[in-house]
Formats: C-alpha cells, structure tokens, sequence
C-alpha cells in the first residue's frame, strides 16, 4: 500500500503547529497503525530529518497511552479499538490520512502529536480512589457485591483513561471518563463512604481543568475504544444530585 | 438547561393541545381563546393570569438561553485549536444541532408573537377574532408562511428530540436499557407535538378549516 500521511507537526508547546504531509511507500496491511508510524521515523531518521512524536506504550490497547484523531476520528474508523490495535487494512492503497493530536484546552499539546493528559490525574486526585488500610487483601466473600453491580463497575473499571472521549466530544467535556471513574467506585460498597464527596470533588476537578461541559451528545461513547456506555454519566448525574442535597459534606480531600 | 426546558415543554402540551380547537369550529377555539385571558376570576382581576403564566414562560425561556450560553462559551474556550478533519457527525443529528436549532427556534417565536399575538404581521390581525386570524395567516397565497412555520416546527421536533433525553439524562436516568426508552419516549414525543402543531396549518392550506 501506498499512502499519503498529512501529520500535525508542532516542535513545542510554544509553536504555533501546521499539518505536513508525507509519502509512505510499501506499507504492509498487516501492520498496525503506529507500526506504519514507526516506518515512516525510520525514513525521517535516516533522512535527518526530525522523527514526529507520538504516544505509545503497551500496544496491546489497554494502557491508555496512544491517542490519534485518525482523519477526524478518534483512535480511527475501528469502532471499540485503539490507534495501536488499528491495522492498515482499515485503509486502501492510495489513502490520504490525516492525523492530528486529541484538541482540548485541558490537552494542551507537547510535541506533535503528544498531549499533556495530566488534567485526568487532576480529576482522579479529587476523588477516583477509596480510603482503605492497606495490608493483605480482605476475604472477598466477607463483602457482597450484587451480580449487576458488579458488572456495571466492571464495565466502568475498563476505562483506560486514553481521552477519545473528550478528543470526540464537541464540547470538550470529559464527563464520560469522570462518570466512569466516579461510577466504578460508587456502584461497590467499598465506595459508599466517600461516595457523595468524590462526585462533588471530581466534577468539579473536572470543571476546573478547562474541559466543557456534557450535553449528552453521545459522540464520546461511539469513539470510546473500551465501549463505556453514555449511561454511565447519567449514574453520575444522579450521584451528583443527591451528592448536591447533601449539605456540609466537604468535597474530595 | 433540564428544568427549564420541562417547564417549556409542558407549555408546548397546553399550547398544542389548545390549537386543536381550531377543528371544533369558529366559536370554540375563540371561546377558548377568550377564555384563557378570564381564568382566575374574579379572584384575579383582568388577564393577571394570563400576565403571571407569560412570566413564567419569559423566566424559563431566559434561564434556557443562559444555560445554553453557558454550555456555548465553555465549550468554545474547551478547544481553542479546531482540528482540520473532523468527522461531520457520529453521535445524534438532533444533539450536534442544538444551539442553532434553539437560535432558529427563538426568532421563530419572535415572529409567531407579532403575528398570531400582537397582530402586528397578520393579514387580520384582529386579537379578539384569533381563529380569522389563524385561516388568514395560513391561506394557500401565503404558502411561504406556512413553509416558515413547517422548518421553524421541525426543528422544534429536533429540539425536542435530542431535549427530552438530555433532560431525562440529566436528572439521573441512567441504565442502557431506560436509555433505550427514554429515546423512544423522547422521538414519540417530538413526532406528536411536530404533527400536532403542523396540522392546523396544514388543515387550513387545504381547506379543512375555513
């Protein structure tokens, strides 16, 4: 296959950034999509010139890292697959791909095609974890959780934290990856203590951090590599809503 | 954006609701009108009922706008950087319309006052005789005013669409199956109010009601 690659170029946090577009000759369908990356930096090395940055780490679509809006596409046209699970024979022979890094004020971008996603950390900081003793592990059949639930908070626990949904979204809300993290937490028992406190501190962590907010829109889900469903938000509106009745409580510590 | 949106909603009901009295004839739907500005007396004197709902409505209209301008601007300043390809739309045409659709709404209300309240842009334009004004205003040699009350009335029907489950969302509904019916409700509910208001019109444009 043979492709043709336009590529948002930024050396910086400070350059103003442009699209360039470059040949990549002899691609095989069965690479991935960063594989076909990494070919054409092997090229921009050899030539001297400068290799375009990009996010990776597990390339096995679990760690979160990777994030490309693949021709206004976040992760691609694979629907519940990450840029680095994405193989070329999504593509045909004579494509024009463009390839832009995810856009938010929250992402603001480093190097090309990397984003600072530490505005996600933020919102986990405010609330995205349980207060426990640490020490062994408990005896797991001292709690129950009901069979739902626990799907549910499973089906939340599976966020990887990549960012397609605000990259998506077009108001540049990342309520779906806050509800999931709220949501994970809220539906276990493990979570009630802090249940209304987290709700208050992670939104409003999110609110903080430059993102925009939800109105149910629903691209976020479509794009979402792990398939969290828009519900998800509306478990934490309603979180949110008795977490607002709730006077006196002091938000995420 | 929710609340005040159901309060419009339920004004949309009444108001449809009250225009189907246009099928009832002349007297009824001008004894209707007539009768809305006389609810609460004697205990209330004049149109004050009348005068305490439109408040209310301008109240919920205003509170709309601002939280849907609120939502607009922090959503502008959340991308600065607009990407160069982007995907037109994968989620709900009825969701990514919203804030034009509800601009469209707005000058189409502005409009609908002048002419079938004040009077003003009517060709009777007599407030005590409303259903003279209801067939002169829809007359087939003023087709291009029911074309402006079909677009304004099927964006409406959009509004409402994307509107009634973004509301029933935001107020706590939150499993995939109760999403499912919340969008059902939501579509079933804009296709009748949509057929509900376009109906007079349209009766009038073919002579059912003259």
């Amino acid at each position: 296959m043979n492709l043709t690659l336009r590529i948002w170029r930024q050396t910086g946090p400070e350059d103003k950034g442009r699209m360039v577009t470059y040949q990549v000759d002899d691609v095989s369908p069965d690479m991935s999509f960063l594989e076909m990356l990494d070919v054409l930096n092997e090229r921009l090395i050899l030539s001297g010139e400068e290799p375009v940055a990009f996010d990776h780490d597990c390339r096995e679509g679990i760690c979160g890292m990777c994030g490309l809006m693949i021709n206004g596409n976040a992760h691609g046209p694979q629907r519940g697959t990450t840029a680095c699970q994405l193989h070329m024979r999504q593509f045909k022979d004579g494509d024009t791909i463009d390839i832009e890094p995810w856009r938010a004020r929250a992402f603001p971008v480093i190097k090309d095609l990397v984003v600072d996603r530490n505005s996600f950390d933020q919102i986990i900081a405010a609330g995205g974890y349980i207060t426990v003793p640490t020490g062994s592990a408990p005896e797991a059949h001292s709690v129950p959780v009901a069979k739902a639930n626990a799907d549910a908070a499973f089906e939340s626990a599976a966020c990887i934290g990549c960012g397609a949904c605000v990259a998506a979204c077009p108001n540049g809300s990342g309520m779906l990856f806050t509800a999931a993290k709220v949501t994970q937490l809220s539906l276990l028992p493990q979570g009630q203590p802090e249940r209304y406190t987290r709700v208050i501190g992670m939104v409003d962590a999110h609110d903080e951090a430059g993102f925009g907010g939800c109105t149910n829109a629903g691209e976020c889900t479509v794009v979402c590599p792990k398939g969290i469903p828009l519900s998800t938000i509306g478990r934490l509106n309603r979180d949110y809503l008795a977490a607002s009745a709730k006077r006196g409580d002091t938000p995420g510590t | 954006m929710a609340v005040s949106g159901i309060v419009l909603v339920l004004f949309l009901i009444a108001h449809m609701l009250g225009n189907l009295k246009v099928f009832a004839g002349a007297a009824s739907f001008d004894g209707y009108a007539h009768w809305l500005r006389d609810i609460g007396k004697p205990a209330l004197p004049g149109v004050w009922f009348l005068w305490i709902l439109r408040a209310g409505l301008v109240v919920a209209v205003v509170a709309h706008i601002w939280a849907a301008t609120v939502l607009a601007l922090r959503a502008r300043a959340a991308r600065p950087v607009q990407y160069a390809h982007r995907k037109k739309i994968q989620g709900s045409y009825a969701a990514r319309t919203m804030r034009w659709g509800g601009v469209i709404i707005l000058l189409f209300v502005i409009y609908h006052l002048l002419d079938l309240t004040t009077g003003h842009l009517n060709p009777v334009g007599d407030p005590t005789r409303p259903f003279a004004n209801v067939v002169a205003d829809f007359a087939p040699e003023r087709w291009y005013v029911t074309l402006f009350y079909t677009v304004a009335v099927v964006a409406l029907g959009f509004h409402l669409r994307h509107g009634m489950f973004s509301a029933l969302r935001s107020l706590g509904q939150q499993t995939p199956g109760g999403e499912r019916r919340a969008r059902a409700v939501a579509l079933g509910f804009a296709v009748v109010i949509c057929a509900g208001f376009l109906v007079v019109p349209f009766a009038v444009l073919t002579g059912l009601v003259s």
